[in-house]
This record gives C-alpha cells, sequence and structure tokens, in this order.
C-alpha cells in the first residue's frame, strides 16, 4: 500500500510541475536531453546563418556584401558555432536520452552535473555571439584560433577564451557523466560486450573528451596570457613560437574531430541492423576499430601542419599513422556494408540517412588518404580541397548521422510517428543540395583556390555559384526538418508502438513510447534474446 | 604493375601532355583537376595525386557497388528473408590486410617524392621571403655562390585589382586581363623574378604574422612564420609567368596578397640582376649625397 501510495505521488508530482521548475532545474535525462538537443538545433540555424552569408559573398567574385574582415568574422563564428554549439551538444543531448535507457539504468549517474553541464552552453553562446556587437567585432582569425594572428583582436579575445573554457567545462562534466553512467549503472546481464555500439562509441569518445579538453583549455589560456598578461608562449619576439600553438592546438583538435565522428558510428551501427533486420557484421571488430581510431588519434595531430617546416622524420611519421586510421575505420564501412548484404532491407527514413552517411562519409575519407600523402599534401593544404574533405566528414558524416538518430528516436522520444513522407522529402532535398554545395568545392581547391577568401579570381567564378546555389537549397532543405520535428511532437495523430521498428533490438524498445519519465526505475531483468548483441560471446 | 612503375609512366605522360603549355599552370574556367605544373616535383605529386584518385575509385567502386547490388537484391518488398550470420573471421582479417597493402603502395612513392622535395642542398641561388600583411618581399640574397648587392623589394595587388576588389565597386572583376589571362586578384605590381634552368632557394619567413608562400605550378607551399625560417627548393625551367596565393589567413586581406613569379632565361635574368644591383648602388650613393649635402647645410646654419 505504502509504495503504492507512493508512486502515485511521485506520478502526481510529475504532472504538477512548473515549466521553470520542469525545464530550467531539471535532473530527469530525457528532459536535458531534449534541452541540448533544442539547443543544437538553435545553434545548427544559427551557424548555418553564417555559412549562407559566407556563401552569399563567395556566389561570384567581386566584394559585394561585405568588407572582408566582417567575411573572417564568419568563417570563424561559423565553425566555433557549428561545432561546439550544434554537433558536439547533440550528441551528448543523444547520450542522455538514449545511454542510460540502453544499459537499464533510471538516470544519468550523476542528475544535476547534467543539469550544469547543459545549462552552461547557453551562457556560453551568449557571450561568444555577443562578441559581433563589440568594438572591433567578433574574433575573426579561424576557429584554428593561431598567433600572432589571432592576438591582433579586440577585446572579443577574452570572451571567446572563456567561451571556449565554459564550453569545455560542460563538456568535460557531460563526459564525466556518461562514463560513471555505463561503467556503474549498467543493469544486471549487461555486460559491457553486450551493449549496443551506440553506448561503445560514446563511451570512448567520453575519454577522448577528458584527454582533451583541457589541452585546448591550456592552448586558449595561454592566448589570453599572451594578449592580456604580456606572456611570450606564441611570441617569437619573446622568446615564444608560434608553431607550439599549433602543436598544442592539434593535439586537441585530431581526437575532437573523432569525437565529432565516433557516436556517428554509434548511431549509423544502431540503425543499419535494425532496417536490414539482421545483426551487426563483426560486433566485437566495430568496438575494437572505434578504440583502435581513438588511440590513433591521438598521435597523427601534425597531419594539420605538414607545411609549417617539420623535420622529415616527423612529415613521413605523421603521414604514417595517418594513413594507418584509414584501417579501422575502413573495417567500419566494410562492416555495415556486410550488415546490409543478405539483409531483409526497407527504406524508412533513418536508413535513408544512414545509407548516405556511409556513402558520403567514405567519400570522405577518401580525400582524407589523399591528403594524408604528404607531397601531395602540398597542393591540398589550405585550399577548397579540405574546405570539402570536412564538411563531407563533418556534415554528410556527423550531422547526417545526428538527423538519422533524431528521426530513428524520435518516435520513441514523443510517442507519436512523425511524417515519413516530408522525411523523405527532407532527406532527398538535403542529399541531393549538400553534393551541390561541396562536390564542386573539390575541383575549385584542386584548380588552386585556397580556404578563407572573400573573393577570387573569376576562373572559381563557375563552380562557386554552384556550390552557393548548393547551399541556399541545402540550407532551406533544413526549415522542412523543423516543421517535421514539430508536426510529430504536437501534431501527429499516430500512435508509436514501444517497438517502432519491426527489426529494432535492444532494451530501449521493451520500454512503451513515449517512455515513462522515470524509465528503469528497477533495474530490468535482461533476456539476452531481446538484447541486439545478447548472443555475441558465442 | 606496380604503383611506382604506374606513378613513372603516368609522369611521363603528364610531361608529354604540357611540354609546351605553361598556361595550364594556371587556374582556368570549369578546371576540374589539380594542375601537373611545370617542374619534375609538380608532375610527381600530380601523378600520385592521380595515383591515390583511382586507388579511391577502386574502392569506391567495390564498396558503393556492394552497397547498391544489396539495396536491390536484398529488398524486405522482394521478399528476402534477412540471414543471421553476423561474424567472418577470414573475411575481416582480409579486409584488414589488403588496406594495409594498399596504404604501403602508396606510402612507397610519397616517401620518396617527399625526401626529393626535402633536400634543399645544391641551391644555385637563394632568395628570401617574406610575408608582411598583406604584401610579400622578396630579397636576392646569393647567386651561384657569389652575394647579392642590396637586391629586395616589396610585392602587392596590382592597382586594378585593388580597386574592383573593394567592397560595392561595383566594377568587374573580368575586366582585368595579362595576356588573355583573366587574372583578377592574381596580379602584382612587381613580380618575383627568377631564372629557369636554375635550383632556386627560397627561404620563407613572416613579418608580423603567419602567412603562406604557395604557388601550385611549382608543387611548392611553406608557412611563412615569424621567427622560423623554412625552406623549399624550385627549378623551373620553362620561362613564363605563374600564379599563386597565400594559403594561411593573415588578416583581413588574406585574399589579396598574391605572388606572381615571373621565369626568364638564365641570360635575361643575369642582366636583370645586374642592373638591379647597379640601380640599388646608385641609389645608395644618391641618397649618401644627400645624407652628406643636408649635413653640410646644418652646419652652415650654425
Amino acid at each position: 500500500m505504502a509504495h503504492d501510495a507512493a508512486l502515485h505521488d511521485d506520478h502526481h508530482a510529475e504532472h504538477k510541475e512548473g515549466f521553470i521548475h520542469r525545464w530550467v532545474m531539471s535532473t530527469n535525462h530525457k528532459d536535458i536531453g531534449t534541452l541540448y538537443l533544442i539547443f543544437s538545433l538553435t545553434m545548427f540555424f544559427v551557424g548555418g546563418a553564417f555559412a549562407m552569408g559566407i556563401r552569399a559573398e563567395l556566389f561570384e567574385p567581386g566584394m559585394q556584401l561585405m568588407q572582408p574582415y566582417f567575411f573572417n568574422e564568419l568563417t570563424t563564428m561559423h565553425a566555433l558555432v557549428m561545432i561546439f554549439g550544434a554537433i558536439m551538444p547533440a550528441f551528448v543531448g543523444l547520450a542522455n536520452w538514449m545511454v542510460p535507457m540502453m544499459v537499464g539504468a533510471p538516470d544519468m549517474a550523476l542528475p544535476r552535473m547534467n543539469n550544469l553541464s547543459f545549462w552552461i552552453l547557453p551562457f556560453a553562446f551568449c557571450l561568444l555571439l555577443s562578441t559581433f556587437f563589440m568594438p572591433g567585432g567578433a574574433p575573426a582569425a579561424g576557429w584554428t584560433m593561431y598567433p600572432p594572428l589571432v592576438l591582433q583582436g579586440g577585446d572579443a579575445i577574452a570572451f571567446m577564451v572563456f567561451s571556449i573554457h565554459l564550453m569545455g567545462i560542460s563538456s568535460i562534466m557531460g563526459a564525466i557523466n556518461i562514463i560513471a553512467t555505463i561503467l556503474n549503472m549498467r543493469a544486471p546481464g549487461m555486460d559491457l560486450l553486450k551493449m549496443p555500439l551506440f553506448c561503445w562509441a560514446w563511451l570512448i569518445t567520453a575519454f577522448l573528451l577528458l584527454a582533451v579538453m583541457p589541452v585546448l583549455a591550456g592552448a586558449v589560456t595561454m592566448l589570453l596570457t599572451d594578449k592580456f598578461f604580456g606572456t611570450s608562449f606564441f611570441n617569437a619576439g619573446g622568446g615564444g613560437d608560434p608553431v607550439l600553438y599549433q602543436h598544442v592546438f592539434w593535439f586537441f583538435g585530431h581526437p575532437e574531430v573523432y569525437i565529432m565522428i565516433l557516436p556517428a558510428f554509434g548511431i549509423i551501427s544502431e540503425i543499419i541492423p535494425t532496417f536490414s533486420r539482421k545483426p551487426i557484421f563483426g560486433y566485437k571488430a566495430m568496438v575494437y576499430a572505434i578504440a583502435c581510431i581513438a588511440f590513433l588519434s591521438f598521435i597523427v595531430w601534425s597531419h594539420h601542419m605538414f607545411t609549417v617546416g617539420l623535420p622529415i622524420g616527423s612529415e613521413l611519421f605523421f603521414m604514417y599513422a595517418t594513413m594507418l586510421i584509414a584501417v579501422p575505420t575502413g573495417v567500419k564501412v566494410f562492416n555495415w556494408v556486410t550488415t546490409m548484404w543478405r539483409g531483409s532491407l526497407t527504406f524508412e527514413t533513418p536508413m535513408l540517412w544512414s545509407i548516405a552517411f556511409v556513402i558520403l562519409f567514405t567519400i570522405g575519407g577518401f580525400s582524407g588518404v589523399m591528403m594524408a600523402l604528404v607531397p601531395a599534401d602540398f597542393q591540398y593544404n589550405q585550399t577548397y580541397f579540405i574546405v570539402a574533405h570536412f564538411h563531407y566528414v563533418l556534415v554528410t558524416g556527423a550531422a547526417f548521422a545526428i538527423i538519422a538518430g533524431v528521426y530513428y528516436w524520435l518516435p520513441k522520444w514523443t510517442g507519436n510517428m512523425y511524417s515519413e513522407f516530408w522525411g523523405k522529402v527532407h532527406f532527398w532535398n538535403s542529399a541531393i543540395w549538400v553534393n551541390v554545395l561541396f562536390f564542386p568545392q573539390h575541383f575549385l581547391g584542386l584548380a588552386g583556390m585556397p580556404r578563407r577568401i572573400p573573393d577570387y579570381n573569376v576562373a572559381f567564378a563557375d563552380f562557386n555559384m554552384i556550390s552557393s546555389i548548393g547551399g541556399f537549397l541545402f540550407g532551406a532543405s533544413q526549415l522542412i526538418f523543423v516543421g517535421v520535428v514539430i508536426h510529430c511532437a504536437f501534431f501527429s495523430k499516430k500512435r508509436a508502438p514501444a517497438k517502432v521498428w519491426e527489426g529494432a533490438r535492444g532494451l530501449e524498445w521493451t520500454l512503451p513510447s513515449p517512455p515513462p519519465h522515470h524509465s528503469f526505475v528497477t533495474p530490468p531483468v535482461i533476456d539476452d534474446s531481446v538484447l541486439a548483441h545478447g548472443d555475441v560471446l558465442h | 604493375m606496380s604503383v611506382s612503375k604506374f606513378l613513372r609512366q603516368a609522369s611521363a605522360a603528364v610531361l608529354a601532355l604540357t611540354a609546351s603549355a605553361s598556361v595550364l599552370a594556371n587556374p582556368v574556367p570549369w578546371q576540374l583537376n589539380l594542375t601537373p605544373g611545370v617542374t619534375s616535383e609538380s608532375r610527381e605529386i600530380y601523378a600520385l595525386h592521380m595515383a591515390a584518385f583511382w586507388v579511391c575509385v577502386g574502392i569506391g567502386v567495390v564498396v558503393f557497388g556492394a552497397m547498391i547490388i544489396a539495396m536491390f537484391r536484398f529488398r524486405k518488398s522482394r521478399g528476402a528473408v534477412p540471414a543471421n550470420w553476423s561474424h567472418n573471421t577470414k573475411l575481416e582479417f582480409l579486409w584488414t590486410l589488403v588496406p594495409v597493402l594498399i596504404l604501403i603502395g602508396l606510402a612507397t612513392p610519397a616517401t620518396r617524392i617527399l625526401m626529393n622535395e626535402y633536400d634543399t642542398t645544391g641551391s644555385d641561388m637563394t632568395i628570401k621571403v617574406t610575408g608582411y600583411q598583406w604584401k610579400w618581399r622578396y630579397d636576392y640574397v646569393d647567386y651561384f655562390g657569389k652575394a647579392v648587392s642590396k637586391v629586395g623589394y616589396m610585392s602587392k595587388l596590382a592597382a586594378e585589382s585593388n580597386r574592383i576588389r573593394q567592397t560595392g565597386s561595383g566594377l568587374d572583376p573580368e575586366s582585368v586581363s595579362d595576356h588573355g589571362f583573366k587574372d583578377y586578384l592574381l596580379d602584382v605590381d612587381r613580380p618575383l623574378v627568377i631564372p629557369a634552368g636554375v635550383r632556386v632557394r627560397f627561404v620563407v619567413t613572416g613579418g608580423d604574422v603567419i602567412h603562406g608562400f604557395w604557388i601550385p605550378p611549382f608543387g611548392i607551399k611553406k608557412d611563412a612564420i615569424p621567427g622560423i625560417i623554412n625552406d623549399v627548393w624550385v627549378k623551373v625551367d620553362q620561362p613564363g609567368i605563374y600564379r599563386g596565393q597565400c594559403h594561411v589567413l593573415c588578416g583581413q586581406d588574406h585574399g589579396f596578397m598574391p605572388i606572381v613569379v615571373n621565369v626568364v632565361p638564365k641570360s635575361q635574368f643575369e642582366s636583370w640582376l645586374a642592373a638591379q644591383e647597379a640601380q640599388a648602388n646608385a641609389d645608395k650613393a644618391a641618397r649618401t649625397a644627400q645624407v652628406g649635402a643636408s649635413a653640410t647645410n646644418t652646419l652652415a646654419q650654425h
């Protein structure tokens, strides 16, 4: 009786929570996950707006719309907002929603810290975006913030450094939370090697975050003291070394690019088996491949710096190490394809995004292998070829995987089905226009157009115009996404069953859709046949 | 066929194609591919680039082909029944090993090309290149073992391009041309002059922030970093005008500091260099005389 009354009270309290109490003071992993995702979608549009400005200025040769310095502010802020504001928080939001439900935990291990790590972000980005309105403007030295150039900026530098500190604190707390949840709160019977690959990918990513966010904090703190406190870490005139910054930055920066892609691998590894109705091929190899990529990510940073004049021994070491990354990455791609082979495929929206991910991310990987070859990199480095490369891995890689994950889990979160028709309209528009946007940038880079320039020779005019048109339409296509999500959450009449997808397996699909506000309050009794990888040791 | 043999054949083919086409060295509208360039190093880079490209195409055909076949053959709507296997140790071993071998095949020629490019010994002349916001300075240091006396100058975006590129100028970028090449933003007031057929070593540094010295048709790219001197060499056999740009973001006018190199026959270069030296010395003499005269004046006034 007493137990029932307590349950009833709890249930009652849930409904009486005020808006502020529920959303601002939330310690619930689902609500915080939602907050992260809304925040990241907002930043996706803010960063996207900057990109539209960039593509508008590059639409034709000559300077039509802005001063060159403002163009540099846009490229810098576009990258900072997209990386730290859109991609990273989106993955944390997906982890918040899914990791506890996947491992059978009632919530994240550290719920209050979870609240704090989210609510730091809006303040960090207010600080960062406010620099646009300051005398001297926003930071304009590129998101890599290379000294001595970045030190020529105004007071905005202090704001940028402080907001990066805040983002770093947020990421570190998020990472600690995910590690603590996965290592301590798995339901009995959920062995590490029975976990979904999304959890594995995030566990390894979280260790990367812990390892490198402090390094970034150190690098930008040295910028801060060089700028305002008279130190000379990076000032050659004072005995410092501008290249030292690049080494420290890229020691963070290279693992960072894997931080933005490993969770994407996890999402794709959930979706492809579901719609192939067949277990993932080589589960253990997939786990080892992620771990292997994570390890290699620490010993390849100088491939961003092949032209700074490294000694030949360094050039060769970093070339070989970088090329090695292609091996575990190749294993992942081959395993996804083999998962589809002899499956029973259907092509719902999440599957379409995942297939596009595998193809387009692989294209990004190809240009990555080409750039690993040092002599060839002398022609590619700092051109539009690399712009095309990292947008293939980050937009059609990371962002496509996030969107795939949202379509995949949205019915679970809301309890309603999204519109399959509009989801597909969104997909086809995005998949077509993103290639019109980024594929010609390979040609531009090979023809000799440097990146981060606001104006160019007339020989580059045609492909720039095509790229801009693709950019505007790709940007506009994302409005469909907002429509689909709002419709699904508030207006869709079609209810989602607990197991939304026929081929889906895992604990999260044993919960009703939407799941109760507090799920797995008592640990589930795990039946291996429910799990996607319950029989992996056989 | 081994990759290095393929590279050699590709180099030879490219060489034949571009023997007398220096115009191909500079960007053209609708250009899809890297320039093979005009030095033996840039041609090697081009061949390496093409080898890597075809390797990627080959892997792409296999992987994407398998995906497409799977998408047509194993559709649920066609009654496909899922298999339940999920491991195959032999297959997994194979597709770990084969990529390693392919990568070794690419890394081998890349290593050889890089070792050659990195060897700056045995150069015939040295030019110091300094990047400034937003122009280049070229100082001639020595020529065949003999120090060059006071030949150095700034090189910045040509006035016409600079006028057109101002925001909202409304002027037409298509209107700038030089010998039929529309050189908007790729023209300077004073180009760098180097002799053909001579091994030139550039020592590259930065005067304020980091810049980048990149000339695509030569296949050379080095960052110009304050406090650090990098070096890179080039030997261009074919006279002509070759264009490049600063490749490292260096502030508001990063897009407006091109590099133009005028490669002239050796004899022409030598007379040019002699004239420059004579001019510099005459200027110096004139300045000395002027300073002397004004000193005398000052003294006389007292």
